[in-house]
C-alpha cells in the first residue's frame, strides 16, 4: 500500500517534471532548521539587526545629541532613557543601537573583503598547482606568523582612524583560512570532468577558475565566512576599545564598552548594556556558524 | 631533524626582512613625524635632531643605515624618550610581559588539556555540561569585556585580588590578568582536545588496549593523550600570537608595565624606532616559539618529520 502510493507520487513527480530527491542545499537547511540552537540564535540576530537597523528612528533622542536635563542618569522608563544616559547625558539605548550596527557593518564589509581575496588567492593557487602553488601556500603559513594586529593598529595610527581603512584592514587579516580551505577545495574538484571539457574548448585559466571553479565552492565559502563573521567583530571592537577603532562621535560596542569599564563603579550601566549587545552578537553568530558547519558537514559532528 | 629545524629557520629570515622593510616604509610615508609636537618648533633645533636620527638624510639611505644596525643587533635610539634606546626600553619591559605571556601560556595548556579529558571521558555527565558552559562563556566574552567584570567582581566587591599593577610581582597581581588572558584559550584547547579524544578513544588501538584489560588510566595516559594532543599542538602556534594581542589589552587594563604598552605609547606618538623595536621583537619571539612548535610537532608525529 505504502510502496504503491510511494510509487504513484514518484511517477506523478517523474510527469510533472520535478525531482523527487532533495538537492544537498536542501537537505543542509532541512537540518538547520532542526538546530534549536541555531534557530534561536538566528531569531537573535535577526532582532539584533531589526532593532538596531530602523528602532533609533523611532527613539525620542539622538545618538550624539546631549540631554542637559539628564547626566549620569540611571536607566528608567519614565525619563525615556530606558537604558539610562552617559557622562555627556547622550541616551544609552541609541548609541549601543548605533554602536551594533557600525560593529555589523564592519562585520559584513570586513568578511566580505576577506572572502575576495581568500577565495580568488585559495582558487588560484590549487587550480595552478605546483611551484606557483607551494609558493603561495608557503606565503600563507608564513603570514600565520606574523602579529598582523600591530600592523593594523599601526596602520590605523598612521593613516587616520578611518572606518573605510578598517573594513579593508580587518578583512586583509581573516583572509589566510579561507584561502586554505578554498585551496583544498579547488584541488579536490579542478580533475573533474566539466574542468577537463572547459580547458579542451580553449578557455582561459582565469575563466576556469572564476566561472566554472569558484561557483563550486559556495558551500564551504559560505560557512567558513560564517564562522569569520564573530572572529571579526571581536576584533573590531578589541580594535575600539584600544582607541584605535572608529572616531567620537561615531560609535561601536568596543568604544562603548572601553567607556563604559572607565566608570563602570559609579555608572555600571554604561558598561552592563554594551556589553550585553556585544556577548547576544557574538553568540548568537557563533552558532549559526557551528549550526552551518553541522548542517553541511554532518559527520563532523 | 637538524636539517629540518635548519630549513624552517630558513624561511623565516627572509620573512622577517619583508616584515621590517614594510614597517619601515609606511612607517615614514605617513604624515607627521616624531617631533610634531603641539607648538612648533624653532627650525634650527629640528634640524639638528633630524640630522641626529639620520631624518635628513633620503628614504633608502636612512633604510640601508637602519638595516645595517639591526643586523649588527643595534636596534637604535628611541626617539621620543630621551637617554634611552630601544633595546634598553625593550629589557625594561620583558620580564613583565614574558612572566605573563609564559604563566598564561602554562596555564591554558594545562587547564585545557585537563578539561578536554574530562569532558571526553564524562561525555554528557554534568561536568561536562558546566564545562561545556564555561566554554562557550570563555569564546563570546573577548578578553577587554572579561577584564573588568573579573576586576569588578574579585577587586572590588569580594577584595579579595588586587585590580592592577605589578605591586611586589607577587602571585596575588599575575591572578586576575593570567586569568583574563588565558581564559579564551583554555576554552579553544579544551574543546579541540575533547573532540580528538573522544575521537581517539573510539579507534581500534584503544578497544585492542582495553580488551587487554588495562584500566582507564594507564589508557589515556599512555596511550590516548599522545596522538589526541596533535591538535592541540598545532593550535599552540598561533596561540603564542593571539597571546602576544591579548597582552596589549592586558597590559593596558591591568597597568603592568611591560612591553605592550611601549608599543602603544610609540605608536600613537610615531616613535618610529621603538615601534619598528618592538616589532622586530615581537616578530622574532613569534617566529621561534612556531619552529619549537613544529619541532615538537615533528618529535610527537614521525609521518611529519618524513615529509
Amino acid at each position: 500500500m505504502i510502496l504503491q502510493s510511494f510509487k504513484c507520487n514518484l511517477f506523478n513527480d517523474v510527469a510533472e517534471g520535478e525531482v523527487s530527491g532533495r538537492s544537498l542545499w536542501q537537505e543542509a537547511m532541512l537540518r538547520l532548521r532542526r538546530n534549536k540552537a541555531a534557530m534561536i540564535a538566528s531569531a537573535i540576530l535577526a532582532l539584533l539587526i531589526i532593532a538596531a537597523l530602523f528602532l533609533p528612528a523611532f527613539l525620542p533622542y539622538g545618538y550624539e545629541d546631549p540631554d542637559w536635563n539628564a547626566f549620569r542618569a540611571p536607566p528608567s522608563i519614565e525619563s525615556g532613557h530606558y537604558f539610562g544616559t552617559d557622562q555627556n547625558g547622550r541616551d544609552l539605548l541609541a548609541r549601543t543601537l548605533y554602536g551594533t550596527r557600525v560593529s555589523l557593518l564592519v562585520a559584513l564589509v570586513a568578511t566580505f573583503v576577506s572572502i575576495v581575496i581568500g577565495v580568488s588567492y585559495g582558487a588560484i593557487a590549487g587550480y595552478m598547482g605546483g611551484r606557483i602553488d607551494q609558493a603561495m601556500m608557503r606565503f600563507v603559513d608564513i603570514m600565520y606568523a606574523l602579529p598582523y594586529i600591530l600592523f593594523v593598529i599601526l596602520l590605523m595610527v598612521i593613516f587616520g582612524r578611518n572606518v573605510y581603512l578598517l573594513f579593508a584592514a580587518i578583512g586583509m587579516l581573516e583572509w589566510l583560512t579561507m584561502a586554505r580551505i578554498v585551496r583544498g577545495q579547488t584541488l579536490a574538484i579542478k580533475n573533474r570532468e566539466f574542468i577537463e571539457a572547459a580547458r579542451a574548448s580553449g578557455r582561459s585559466s582565469a575563466a576556469i577558475i572564476f566561472r566554472h571553479i569558484v561557483p563550486n565552492l559556495v558551500g564551504p565559502v559560505v560557512i567558513y565566512a560564517a564562522l569569520t563573521v564573530p572572529e571579526i567583530v571581536a576584533t573590531e571592537s578589541f580594535l575600539s576599545y584600544l582607541g584605535f577603532g572608529v572616531q567620537e562621535p561615531l560609535t561601536s560596542l568596543g568604544t562603548l564598552i572601553a567607556e563604559g569599564s572607565d566608570a563602570m563603579e559609579v555608572l555600571p550601566w554604561l558598561l552592563w548594556f554594551p556589553a550585553a549587545f556585544l556577548v547576544l552578537l557574538l553568540m548568537s553568530l557563533l552558532f549559526i556558524g557551528d549550526g552551518l558547519r553541522d548542517a553541511f558537514d554532518p559527520k563532523d559532528r | 631533524m637538524l636539517t629540518y629545524a635548519f630549513k624552517r629557520t630558513l624561511t623565516a629570515l627572509p620573512v622577517l626582512w619583508i616584515a621590517i622593510t614594510v614597517c619601515f616604509f609606511v612607517l615614514r610615508l605617513a604624515p607627521g613625524g616624531p617631533f610634531d609636537g603641539e607648538r612648533p618648533m624653532p627650525p634650527g633645533i629640528k634640524a639638528n635632531l633630524d640630522a641626529h636620527y639620520n631624518l635628513d638624510k633620503p628614504l633608502i639611505q636612512q633604510y640601508a643605515i637602519y638595516i645595517g644596525n639591526v643586523l649588527k643587533g643595534d636596534l637604535g635610539p628611541s626617539f621620543t624618550t630621551e637617554d634611552f634606546s630601544v633595546a634598553e626600553q625593550i629589557s625594561i619591559g620583558l620580564p613583565y610581559t614574558l612572566i605573563l605571556g609564559a604563566a598564561a601560556f602554562v596555564v591554558s595548556i594545562l587547564l585545557g588539556v585537563l578539561a578536554g579529558i574530562i569532558g571526553a571521558l564524562k561525555r554528557n555527565s554534568w561536568s561536562d555540561h558546566t564545562l561545556a558552559a564555561l566554554v562557550l562563556l570563555g569564546l563570546v566574552i573577548p578578553n577587554f569585556l572579561m577584564a573588568p567584570i573579573l576586576q569588578l567582581i574579585f577587586g572590588i566587591e569580594l577584595d579579595w585580588l588586587p585590580v592592577g599593577g605589578w605591586g611586589d610581582g607577587s602571585l596575588r597581581y599575575l591572578v586576575l590578568p593570567v586569568a583574563v588572558l588565558s581564559f579564551p584559550h583554555i576554552a579553544r584547547i579544551s574543546r579541540l582536545m575533547r573532540g580528538t579524544m573522544i575521537e581517539v578513544l573510539n579507534s581500534n588501538f584503544i578497544r585492542t588496549a582495553r580488551s587487554k584489560g588495562l584500566s582507564s588510566t594507564p589508557i589515556v595516559m599512555r596511550h590516548a593523550l599522545r596522538p589526541a594532543l596533535m591538535p592541540v599542538m598545532s593550535y599552540l602556534g598561533p596561540a603564542a600570537g593571539y597571546l602576544l594581542t591579548g597582552s596589549l589589552v592586558v597590559e593596558q587594563i591591568f597597568g603592568l608595565p611591560g612591553i605592550g604598552r611601549y608599543f602603544i605609547n610609540a605608536a600613537l606618538n610615531r616613535d618610529y624606532g621603538m615601534v619598528l623595536g618592538t616589532v622586530i621583537f615581537y616578530m622574532i619571539v613569534i617566529l621561534i616559539l612556531n619552529l619549537i612548535v613544529d619541532l615538537l610537532y615533528a618529535w610527537l608525529d614521525p609521518r611529519v618529520r618524513a615529509q
